[in-house]
């Protein structure tokens, strides 16, 4: 029961993290199906620093450098799309899925040549961080404590704050929902949208690196981050673009990805003799349903995935 | 000494690819003035606006405000300088409060940027009070109605303490009574000292609140007249450079036989619960056109979806030349005779994207003439088809049957679908607004078209909301007020003033049993 | 209206050309550098082998026979980029190419290895359930205004873990792959016509490669010369305006998302059948076949022409990448440049508006020079 509990906290966390970050982004006015790529980039730049540091760095200090790579490295990654669809009026769909084809492809080809420079027979994409991670855990009883599920809650609550009680918040929302109508107020929408996307970026950077170290000390980059940055996506439609709704469905998204992995632990689940791929199919099959009931009057912001083009009136 | 000019702008010339927008438009705003800028669309009155407003560069000509030269280089600096403008099409977030458009851009805030409402709050109020403008802070902008939008448009520039406000035709989306209290409202404004700018090209309401007009035509400066000395007939002669035939030239109809006949209609509203069209009469008669005159937004458009079928009906029949077709199918519809002119002709008329010649078929592509058998296109009878309708109908474009109709302008996009709708022949024609947004020349000869279908021996059922429209080319006047019928007119023997009346709902007929 | 001749730069087929043409030179030139700096001593070695592929073999039957093999794996590319593009001319970006494929081939394989059917069956199965996929987001976009985007991206995951459920029934008990088609069904292996002696004996090479090509013939004609093309590409363009003609535009709709799925559908057909991979049924992420189609519609200028030579050209290099020195560089390289040519091809509208304008300035320099009159009055800016 513990571990359940302690996976779905950490699965929420990856999932809020990421799918706060699509809430910016979309919420500025650009559609980032990209998140996938973002997360993989986060998840690099985190387990290269675990990878680099020297074995006895205290805890504090890990923590941190580990989460500075990660947001550096998500966020620039995220500038990919916000140049090409601010700028160039890319369509955003397009380069969202070629920045999840890319993110994989570039971290493979880096790693696998990291590890062959290493060892000429290490042909694998795969980075260990048995000791680091232990930076990020404390143990209350046999509940295993991630500081990143911290740091999932603060970043809620500042998101929320920020969205709602901020003059940052307010500029952002109306470039989502009307860029004309801000740019004739004197806000600059390129700025907001592109604020919006390197936020998507800070916040998906982490989640990738909150996602490879959930589970196990040891990830293969050839396999992405395995749909999650989809399922955040998922998970921010679910919570209608909204912060406290987002953490809602974060959780519960978080709690079937965790049955995925614990339900053998669960005698009547496991009497119940389902394969896991079903437990995995079923947060996007309820999104689905849940989407086909709700979306007659979605919530989404009106302008998002809608190039600005200064010249237009 | 006291500068008499709040803005001034001297000999300005700005010129696009192959077309001169503005050439030496010079415009001088009073103090405290009501300043009305009357041109036709595409005389270069937004051109001029978006100069004041620092959207465009100048390659001639300076600006000055309270006599001191300045350089625009962007609309925030032309807030800075205390220039406001209200938008023909509101620049509002439809999911914030009022208070929050209000604000958006000049937030108050605490130094780490946290919003800090309350005084804002307090702030609006006070001008809302000053002002009588009667807006409410807390209200979404998507629930209020399209004048408390535009107030909320207009607190926005109050808010920001804008010395110089511009009104891009605001009188096109109101009722006769929000003309009236934003005619007042301007009244106030410029007697607390603010200097008014005011686009239109509705004589009327220039001659009912400006103090002076400036005329501009083709992109050249016509003139600025005092209206105190002019008369309505001047001033039109000024806009278009001869004198308008306010009246459409046409014989006495002769109505025929029933072609549309509708009988209690209801209709659905999208946007809420009640019912936009309400249990709706009326007939339509071979060699009339039938108007149906009303504000915008009192169930004219849901009327017409109703009886084209983009919308269902709720209840009631509607029958076309004795048949049925209340539930039928849009294409039955157009293929037993109903043409339809859309409203919204990006939305509905016009596959933007198509080559003209596409979209001249767009109602008829699936005949024998221009489909075989097998599903292929005739591509040579289409080209054809569309080579004789451009003829006929003078649709103007850049690459004859090829261009693409995005890059066509409005007014030949118009014709294009007038061409398309009168070239099927109907039985009877649907028009609605078909004239919006077009320069006198087009809207001539859009008239024109409509009264020769007429005396073709075909129905017309018109949708307008210009009242010269209604009155110079209607046989008979129907008039809509919230989803209703409230009173059937003979254009001859009323006038625009009972008309009115009618259209706000001061006056209504008894029920017809 | 007098007939001019377009300048050939103007020509949008042109455009499209050179556009493409500069997206994968310049993915390329990158590939480079991420060679040089991994190291700089093969680049210019391991560049050469991608773009050369098959042609690293010396032996000309060899090169022919592994030619076969990226033919093989072109014509699923193909299908999966007709899927997107027919998709995209009607509007609808039908980012569930890559689920319709996982089903498609989740059905292909489970008829062929669970029931044995002939492999006209099978191939007929990837085609139905693909569509089925394609049907659901149509009519859920259609009823229930549910963004194919997002349908699409649910039923990629959906159908992934949901083949690998099916197929597990059907799997090798020591490996997590499939079993094979040659040992456990061979009727179900695509026939070969002989084209599998065209490429020295290649068995891969099967009727799938002709097809493919023939039915991207289709989809183009299709699209431009029928009356059901001219209607699809107007609903998708301006929904209401098709609504207001009296296109069933739900219908029209629903009707795409079928075509596309089931092009998709069938490309996994097309592929499994030949026998040349077997499914993992313990894959975690969505077969990248799929979204390549994305970059292959967008690479080939969305026409389906261009879709043939571009889904080529992507499953040549990725092939290529197979070939590269394995001690100093990874397979992956060419995965990099293809995601790179995609992410490119977001920038040629930018392209195209490049050249337009450059092509303008040429032209406005020469009317200066020839001191024409000024332009044609009558075009005015338009206030609505």
């Amino acid at each position: 029961m513990i571990l359940l509990l302690q996976y779905t906290l950490i699965f929420a966390s990856v999932l809020m993290l990421v799918a706060l970050g699509g809430c910016f982004s979309e919420h500025s006015g650009v559609i980032n199906i990209g998140l996938e790529g973002v997360m993989v980039m986060g998840a690099l730049g985190g387990a290269l620093v675990m990878k680099a540091l020297p074995s006895g760095t205290s805890a504090i200090v890990i923590i941190l450098l580990v989460v500075l790579a990660a947001i550096v490295l998500g966020a620039i990654y995220s500038l990919l799309l916000a140049v090409a669809a601010i700028h160039f009026q890319a369509d955003q769909t397009l380069v969202g899925t070629a920045m999840n084809l890319l993110g994989t492809a570039a971290a493979t080809v880096f790693v696998k040549a990291m590890n062959t420079a290493e060892d000429v027979n290490n042909v694998s994409s795969t980075i260990q961080y048995v000791e680091p991670k232990k930076a990020f855990l404390v143990y209350i009883g046999s509940f295993e404590f991630n500081w990143f599920m911290l740091l999932a809650l603060i970043a809620l609550l500042i998101s929320y704050f920020v969205l709602y009680k901020t003059r940052f918040g307010l500029r952002l929302q109306a470039c989502g929902e009307h860029p004309q109508a801000a740019a004739s107020v004197g806000i600059s929408v390129y700025k907001m949208r592109y604020a919006g996307v390197l936020i998507s970026g800070v916040l998906g950077g982490l989640g990738g690196i909150v996602y490879i170290t959930a589970g196990v000390s040891e990830w293969k980059f050839e396999n992405g981050v395995a749909g999650f940055g989809f399922l955040a996506l998922a998970v921010m439609i679910f919570g209608q673009w909204k912060p406290h709704r987002i953490a809602l469905s974060a959780l519960l998204f978080g709690l079937f990805r965790a049955l995925a992995n614990v339900y053998t632990g669960f005698s009547f689940l496991a009497a119940l003799n389902l394969p896991s791929n079903l437990y995995n199919m079923l947060p996007y099959i309820i999104c689905l349903i849940v989407l086909a009931f709700t979306s007659k009057n979605s919530r989404a912001p009106k302008a998002e995935g809608i190039p600005y083009d200064k010249s237009q009136r | 000494m006291e500068q008499p000019y709040a803005i001034e702008m001297l000999h300005i010339t700005k010129r696009f690819p192959g077309i001169i927008a503005n050439d030496d438009i010079t415009l001088q705003l009073k103090k405290g003035e009501i300043h009305a800028l009357l041109g036709e669309n595409g005389a270069g009155k937004s051109t001029l606006m978006s100069v004041l407003f620092g959207m465009y560069q100048p390659e001639e000509g300076i600006i000055k405000k309270d006599g001191q030269q300045v350089d625009i280089k962007d609309p925030n600096h032309a807030n800075a300088l205390g220039i406001g403008m209200v938008h023909q099409h509101f620049k509002l977030v439809e999911c914030f409060s009022v208070l929050d458009n209000i604000i958006l851009g000049v937030e108050p805030t605490t130094r780490g940027g946290v919003l800090q409402k309350a005084q804002a709050r307090e702030k609006v109020v006070a001008l809302s009070d000053k002002y009588g403008l009667k807006v409410d802070p807390d209200a979404l902008i998507e629930d209020i109605t399209v004048g408390m939008q535009q107030r909320t448009e207009i607190m926005k520039m109050l808010y920001r303490e804008n010395e110089i406000l511009i009104f891009d035709e605001p009188t096109a989306v109101l009722t006769p009574q929000e003309i009236d209290e934003l005619m007042e409202i301007m009244r106030n404004l410029a007697a607390e000292g603010k200097s008014i700018l005011f686009i239109s090209h509705k004589l009327n309401e220039i001659m009912s609140v400006a103090d002076r007009c400036t005329v501009l035509r083709k992109g050249k400066c016509i003139g600025t007249v005092n209206i105190a000395d002019t008369s309505r007939e001047e001033l039109s002669r000024m806009m278009v450079g001869r004198d308008v035939e306010f009246v459409v030239q046409k014989e006495e109809a002769k109505p025929g036989d029933v072609i549309l006949d509708v009988s209690d209609l209801t209709v659905a509203s999208k946007a809420h619960s009640n019912n936009a069209v309400k249990d709706v009469s009326f007939q339509v008669r071979a060699g009339e056109i039938v108007c149906i005159a009303g504000i915008d937004g009192n169930g004219q458009t849901e009327l017409i979806y109703g009886l084209t079928g983009l919308e269902p009906a709720k209840s009631g029949t509607v029958r076309l030349k004795g048949t049925d077709i209340t539930h039928a199918p849009i294409r039955q519809r157009s293929t037993m005779g109903m043409s339809h002119i859309p409203e919204d002709r990006h939305k509905h008329g016009l596959v933007l994207d198509y080559s003209l010649e596409d979209n001249l078929v767009l109602q008829r592509y699936f005949e024998p003439q221009f489909v075989s058998k097998a599903g292929f296109l005739k591509r040579g009878a289409i080209r054809e088809y569309a080579l004789r309708l451009i003829e006929e109908y003078d649709v103007r474009s850049g690459q004859g049957p090829i261009t693409t109709a995005r890059s066509m302008s409005g007014g030949n996009q118009q014709k294009a679908i007038i061409a398309r709708e009168i070239d099927k022949e109907p039985d009877l024609l649907v028009a609605v607004q078909p004239t919006r947004g077009l320069d006198v020349g087009a809207i001539e000869f859009i008239h024109k078209q409509i009264v020769a279908t007429r005396d073709a021996g075909k129905g017309v059922l018109l949708v307008s909301l210009e009242l010269d429209e209604v009155m110079s080319l209607s046989d008979r006047i129907l008039v809509m007020y919230e989803g209703e019928i409230v009173g059937e007119l003979d254009p001859k023997k009323t006038t625009v003033e009972e008309l009115g009346l009618y259209m706000a709902g001061a006056r209504r007929e008894e029920k017809r049993a | 209206m007098k007939e001019q001749k377009t300048p050939l730069l103007r020509r949008s087929w042109v455009q499209s050309l050179l556009a493409s043409l500069l997206c994968i030179l310049i993915g390329l030139l990158i590939g480079y550098i991420v060679l040089l700096i991994i190291n700089p001593a093969g680049a210019n070695e391991a560049i050469i082998t991608i773009l050369k592929n098959f042609m690293t073999y010396s032996r000309r039957e060899a090169q022919i026979k592994y030619l076969g093999n990226t033919l093989v794996k072109t014509a699923p590319l193909l299908m999966c980029s007709l899927s997107v593009l027919f998709a995209y001319k009607v509007g609808l970006f039908n980012i569930g190419a890559a689920g319709q494929y996982v089903i498609g081939a989740g059905a292909c394989l489970y008829c062929a290895l669970g029931l044995h059917m002939p492999w006209y069956v099978c191939l007929l199965a990837s085609l139905i359930l693909g569509m089925a996929l394609g049907i659901l987001s149509g009519m859920l976009y259609a009823y229930c205004n549910v963004n194919v985007v997002i349908s699409c991206i649910m039923f990629n995951w959906i159908s992934l873990y949901a083949v690998n459920m099916l197929l597990s029934l059907v799997k090798e008990s020591t490996s997590p792959y499939t079993l094979t088609l040659s040992s456990n069904s061979p009727g179900s292996l695509l026939p070969t016509l002989g084209l599998d002696n065209l490429f020295g004996g290649n068995s891969y090479v099967t009727i799938a490669i002709p097809l493919s090509v023939l039915i991207a013939i289709v989809i183009w004609v299709l699209l431009e010369k029928t009356k059901l093309g001219y209607e699809l590409k107007a609903t998708g363009c301006n929904k209401s305006a098709a609504q207001y003609c009296g296109m069933k535009e739900k219908k029209n709709l629903i009707l795409t998302m079928a075509i596309a799925g089931g092009l998709a559908g069938l490309g996994a057909g097309l592929y499994y059948l030949t026998g040349f991979e077997q499914w993992s049924c313990t894959q975690s992420t969505v077969p990248d076949m799929g979204f390549n189609g994305i970059a292959a519609a967008f690479l080939g200028g969305l026409s389906p022409l261009g879709s043939i030579l571009s889904s080529l050209f992507i499953q040549h290099i990725s092939s290529g990448g197979a070939y590269v020195d394995k001690t100093m560089y990874c397979s992956q390289i060419s995965d990099l440049i293809s995601s790179l040519i995609i992410y490119l091809c977001g920038f040629v509208l930018f392209f195209k508006f490049a050249m337009n304008s450059w092509q303008n300035k040429r032209e406005e320099k020469k009317a200066e020079k020839l001191a024409a009159e000024t332009a044609a009055a009558g075009k005015g800016d338009d206030e609505t």
